[in-house]
């Protein structure tokens, strides 16, 4: 009754989509919280001041605030560097190994050129992590344009090699004189410049230029069109003169370059420093949020701030309620959960 | 170096690589009716945790196995709501149980890191008694080791010897034609869910209450993507699952061996093996794996009103 009035009314008014749109996302995070205050009380936990930190320290000050908007850069590329592929019909899980790559091969760049000013060495780290990116999702990309695997167990299986070569890079090369699980810090030309004396830094200007170049390389351009029409249909593409394997591996590895460059911005701009499984899941968190936004590039700009909401305060709960650090991720799933769930409220979609 | 080292590596591959195959003959079922499901990982962990806090408050091993092994066909029921009610994707429920996962272990298991247990008991094989008993510790095989064969074999005769398995298969390739031949796919899968899941919590038994014998936090350390690659690796059969399995736990000898004959390579590279070779197998046997491929894995089943 009431979702049939609602779609009544949104065929007059546009506008009223909208607001369906915000109660549908307001009924779920409220049940989100549900779910999780019952864990928080099992567990001994008092849910309202638990929330309570958690807006308070998103949300209770712009420092909080800038915090958010921190934990989202890398999601909001990550996310990017799922959804070219997805357009395409492949499906990249491997972001996680593609963004250690990447993040690899930019702490080359900056312990090796240690002397260079900054207006080159940045730019050469973000090639370079965009390089190590397209290198590791080239052979998934590869082997599927051939037709031997499909990507998305073989970009599985990487993911578990990269954390380990870079593990392998930092305990025999790279490792400071202090600490074996840790590189040298960075030196000052080789971090991204940071804004308003807060920890957001410039990757959040790359993820913008990036989402908006997605957005208009989909939507106005040939190759947009083209990609699209492979995802669509690859086989009546290919016989319109679409060249489908080229398509593959450049997608794949355009993909696996922001991946990269995910990686280059967490080392450059969040740590400035590679230390091991420094990621935690970040590639993952984009496959994810690309999934919820339906490769669009405004719902990934909204997922991934809802995703920054999340892990940003459970960071907090960690530090004054005690919880494992490993909580946030039932806070997450819950999320995930009920957003996959498309509970009742929600206005089915027919495919 | 001695026999002993060698034949304590081998003893070591054996333990690692059973909860492997458990987890693997869980995924079979899984995906032979048409759910992949890459949320392994998350309810290996739940089942670990949990398992390992039951032993550990009530000092009966048996009754950790038995609550671990309903915890993980528990967790698939969660999976099984997603993609088979609300008809959600199955890669992104998989991930987020995958998360769950790791969220709900580290919770349930942080008052017991650390914790020490009596796992369980250690049956020597007979005819090795006699032999000193330094080698004959090394040979002491708990009970889900002798039963994952056995076990493997049940998985296989079920898929494939009964109408269950007919069924379940026939859901795996075409859930319309299944309906249409009076099956009741949505069933079928939950089953298949279930009893996935039930395996995938004996491995993770395994690990937690007889392998390592206390809790830290991921520690399946990616056994259930390993699984899922090895369901490829083992053309979704039971039977070469446990060749999976054995090519397996023969990598993590091999790389154990090469650290105790001192060859200088980074342990972290030789944790890559397992991975490598998968993926080298997958190529190598690119052209022809469609075949065994269940047809609709990964869809949808919309119903057939």
């Amino acid at each position: 009754m009431w979702q049939r009035t609602n779609s009544h009314i949104r065929s007059i008014f546009s506008i009223s989509k909208l607001q369906d749109v915000i109660v549908r996302y307001l009924l779920m995070i409220l049940l989100v919280f549900v779910f999780f205050g019952l864990i928080l009380l099992i567990s001994g936990k008092d849910p309202i001041k638990s929330y309570g930190d958690i807006l308070g320290s998103t949300f209770g000050s712009a420092y909080g605030f800038s915090e958010v908007i921190v934990a989202m850069i890398p999601m909001l590329i990550t996310a990017l560097a799922v959804a070219l592929p997805w357009r395409a019909g492949l499906i990249n899980i491997g972001g996680e190994g593609q963004l250690y790559i990447g993040a690899a091969f930019a702490t080359w760049g900056a312990l090796t050129f240690t002397n260079l000013p900054a207006w080159i060495l940045l730019p050469l780290m973000l090639l370079l992590g965009m390089l190590g990116g397209a290198l590791w999702a080239f052979i998934p990309g590869y082997l599927k344009a051939v037709g031997l695997v499909n990507e998305t167990i073989t970009s599985l299986l990487l993911n578990s090699v990269a954390p380990k070569i870079v593990g392998f890079l930092i305990f025999g090369f790279w490792h400071s004189a202090m600490n074996t699980v840790k590189t040298a810090n960075f030196v000052p030309a080789a971090l991204l410049p940071t804004f308003f004396n807060t920890r957001i830094h410039l990757g959040l200007v790359i993820a913008l230029v990036l989402l908006t170049l997605f957005w208009f390389v989909m939507k106005y351009t040939r190759w947009g069109l083209e990609i699209r029409s492979i995802g669509g249909n690859s086989q009546a593409a290919r016989r319109n003169g679409v060249p489908l394997k080229g398509y593959l591996i450049t997608v794949m590895c355009i993909g696996g370059a922001i991946a990269g460059l995910a990686g280059m911005a967490q080392v450059s701009g969040f740590y400035g420093v590679l230390f091991l499984n420094f990621s935690a899941g970040l590639g993952y968190m984009g496959f994810l949020i690309c999934w919820l936004a339906g490769g669009q590039p405004i719902g990934i700009l909204l997922m991934s701030f809802v995703v920054a909401i999340i892990t940003t305060g459970g960071n907090l709960l960690q530090l004054t309620r005690d919880l494992p650090y490993a909580v946030i991720n039932i806070l997450l799933a819950f999320t995930l959960f009920i957003v996959l769930a498309r509970p009742k409220f929600f206005e089915r979609k027919k495919a | 170096m001695s026999l002993l080292a060698i034949l304590g590596v081998f003893s070591s591959a054996i333990f690692s690589g059973t909860s492997l195959l458990y987890a693997t003959l869980g995924e079979i079922i899984n995906e032979r009716s048409g759910i992949i499901n890459l949320g392994l990982e998350g309810v290996l962990l739940v089942s670990a945790s949990v398992g390992f806090a039951v032993t550990s408050v009530s000092g009966n091993p048996y009754l950790g196995v038995l609550v671990a092994i309903l915890a993980g066909g528990l967790m698939n029921m969660i999976l099984g709501y997603l993609v088979i009610n609300r008809e959600a994707n199955q890669l992104a429920s998989g991930l987020a149980l995958m998360f769950f996962g790791f969220g709900l272990s580290a919770l349930i298991g942080k008052p017991y890191v650390g914790v020490k247990i009596h796992g369980l008991p250690r049956i020597p094989l007979p005819w090795i008694s006699n032999l000193p008993s330094l080698y004959a510790s090394l040979f002491g095989f708990d009970i889900l080791i002798y039963l994952a064969i056995p076990v493997a074999i049940l998985v296989w005769w079920l898929l494939f010897r009964t109408r269950w398995g007919l069924g379940l298969r026939a859901v795996g390739e075409n859930a319309d034609t299944a309906f249409a031949s009076g099956r009741n796919p949505r069933l079928i899968r939950y089953q298949a869910l279930f009893v996935g899941g039930l395996l995938a919590g004996i491995g993770a038994a395994h690990l937690s209450i007889a392998y390592t014998m206390n809790w830290a936090e991921y520690m399946t350390a990616g056994r259930g993507f390993i699984a899922v690659a090895l369901v490829i690796f083992s053309r979704w059969n039971p039977l070469q699952a446990i060749v999976g399995a054995l090519v397996f736990s023969g990598a993590v000898a091999f790389q154990l061996l090469l650290q105790s004959s001192g060859v200088q390579i980074s342990p972290l590279l030789l944790d890559t093996i397992p991975y490598i070779i998968t993926l080298l197998v997958l190529i190598a046997w690119g052209g022809n794996r469609k075949h065994s491929a269940p047809a609709s894995l990964g869809r949808i089943y919309h119903g057939s009103e």
